[in-house]
């Protein structure tokens, strides 16, 4: 079985993101990028799966900018088998970026596609669905296990209030959440040995797909700012402070 | 404008989430719900009586009993026919089902609204929160999921929507529900309490949790949360978690116990009315947004404050 995994490139993790002055959306010029954390673990779980022998081939695609290749080549060092890279300078949106890996699972006919449920850029929660409306195939969201057992696959999903498990016919789309893994870090021989993998490069209308924005992003601001209030000496001044606001037993 | 609202519901009561939901449709026209679920009739009634209500159009159907999207998405898309804007609550329903509707109806989603600006213009956090981005959709019809904190909740009876049954749809074949573990607790849930505790990694253990948490949200009758830390320690289950990841609050106070506060839990749930913060480290982030700030050992502060609120 192939497995697909879509990357994106992101505002890394730890970065605070600073909105732009002329309010277009947040400077990412001269500041670290890194693969999106859902889509690390996703990548994580194909290699897992691999590594079970339920996978064969796993192979990366990500949509985005030629600096993209570098978080392509992240996944080939952690274990992915190849990459391609759809280039664009263009911000594409979920819809269009699920119309491309559709495009790319007619092509590559893979049993399971394994996506982030979010990217942490523009924390959307679409692509996988959307995806898998566009697929006709099952979707299993929020993924804290995956097992494949013959031509179905069980996802236990995170939902509010616990989990549920799910049995779902393959070919799927799983949708990561953070308690699925743990990724890896990619040793030292993978990475030299990931810059020799095949990388190909394509574009969105190579697929067939009008990229064109749905939704326009009119402005971006910086959220309200909360105050911090005062400091209470001690127990008794909390409780004085509470009670005076109608907080009590 | 004609929306639709999908109604989250436990197959007995309508969730809160719904309610705030209903508040955004009603900003942009006429409120129809959809209720679907297998022996819904008494949802559907009580639907039918949240305030500003129009029409509840009731899919009653095995195969919509655990909300498969698999199943629920094409009986969406279909009653879509005639309405201009599906509107469902941000929850892990909500986000499992709407996505794959806009993508059958060929339009973009609109994720998390906090607030409706025009017909088409809205407001949703990015970046963690970290930013708030106001946009325009030029689709046909809109496809909405909707913060359940950022809005006001609807009154949950006054109305009196006509009842409709919708024969449409039924199993896809693709996907089935084997089972669920949700936690039973006899408490407010998280995202809808007056008050929430919520304790951090500096607990140290799940026992400690139970020891000193647990008994001031009995005093207070409040709903317990943690941090993300705390979840990935053991301390509590994941359902417990408040943060971007996590659960978005907004509770009258929200107690934050040995939390330090990472960006990623001050986004979910810095729009607390009051935030009461116990630390001993006086630099934690946490005290920058709390409303009172205690710089004390909580293993002697919270059961003190516990005795004597």
């Amino acid at each position: 079985m192939k497995i697909l995994v879509p990357v994106k490139r992101v505002l890394d993790y730890n970065v605070k993101p600073r909105v732009k002055a002329d309010g277009t959306g947040v400077d990412l010029a001269n500041v670290k990028m890194s693969m999106n954390p859902f889509d690390e673990i996703g990548v994580e779980e194909a290699i897992r799966l691999k590594e079970k022998g339920v996978a064969t081939e796993i192979v990366a695609v990500s949509v985005g900018p030629a600096k993209a290749q570098e978080t392509l080549r992240t996944a080939l060092a952690m274990g992915a088998d190849r990459a391609i890279l759809v280039q664009t300078d263009d911000e594409v949106e979920p819809l269009a970026l699920a119309k491309i890996f559709k495009a790319i699972a007619d092509a590559e006919q893979p049993g399971l596609v394994i996506l982030g449920k979010q990217a942490i850029d523009g924390d959307n929660n679409q692509t996988g669905q959307m995806l898998a409306a566009l697929t006709g195939w099952a979707q299993g969201t929020f993924a804290s296990a995956v097992n494949v057992e013959g031509d179905h696959v069980s996802v236990t999903r995170e939902v509010d209030g616990g989990l549920e498990t799910v049995k779902l016919k393959l070919p799927a789309i799983v949708t990561t959440d953070l308690r699925l893994n743990e990724p890896r870090y990619a040793s030292l021989p993978n990475i030299m040995k990931a810059k020799s993998k095949p990388l190909d490069t394509k574009s969105p209308a190579d697929y067939g797909v009008d990229t064109a924005p749905r939704v326009k992003t009119v402005k971006v601001s910086e959220p309200p700012v909360r105050s911090a209030g005062v400091k209470v000496a001690d127990v008794d001044e909390l409780v004085a402070k509470l009670k005076a606001m109608g907080v009590h037993s | 404008m004609k929306t639709l609202v999908w109604v989250e519901h436990d197959g007995s009561a309508v969730k809160d989430a719904t309610l705030a939901a209903v508040t955004a449709a009603s900003k942009l026209g006429e409120v129809h719900l959809l209720v679907a679920g297998e022996g819904v009739d008494g949802v559907a009634k009580a639907a039918s009586q949240i305030a500003g209500v129009g029409k509840v159009h009731v899919a009653d159907n095995a195969a919509f009993a655990h909300n498969l999207p698999e199943n629920i998405a094409p009986l969406v898309a279909e009653l879509m026919g005639h309405h201009d804007a599906f509107v469902a609550p941000a929850t892990t329903t909500g986000k499992n089902i709407a996505p794959r509707v806009a993508a059958l109806l060929d339009v973009m989603q609109i994720s998390e609204i906090l607030s409706v600006e025009g017909p088409n213009t809205f407001t949703r956090p990015i970046y963690a929160g970290n930013a708030i981005a106001t946009v325009e959709s030029s689709d046909p019809k809109l496809v909405l999921t909707v913060r359940g904190t950022a809005f006001e909740k609807a009154a949950p009876t006054g109305g009196s929507g006509a009842i409709e049954a919708v024969g449409a749809g039924g199993d896809a074949g693709l996907s089935s529900f084997v089972g669920a573990e949700i936690a039973k607790q006899d408490r407010p849930e998280l995202t809808s309490a007056k008050i929430i505790v919520s304790g951090g990694r500096a607990l140290g253990s799940s026992e400690k949790y139970q020891e000193v948490i647990v008994p001031l949200a009995d005093k207070l009758g409040a709903a317990l949360g943690a941090s993300r830390a705390a979840v990935d320690a053991g301390y509590v289950p994941n359902d417990y978690q408040v943060g971007q990841t996590g659960k978005i609050v907004a509770p009258e106070v929200y107690f934050a116990i040995g939390i330090s506060g990472a960006i990623q839990h001050l986004a979910g749930m810095k729009d607390s009315k009051t935030i009461v913060a116990i630390n001993k480290d006086e630099d934690a982030p946490i005290f920058q947004v709390a409303d009172f700030g205690l710089v004390a050992d909580l293993f002697n502060a919270v059961p003190e404050l516990a005795g004597k609120i």
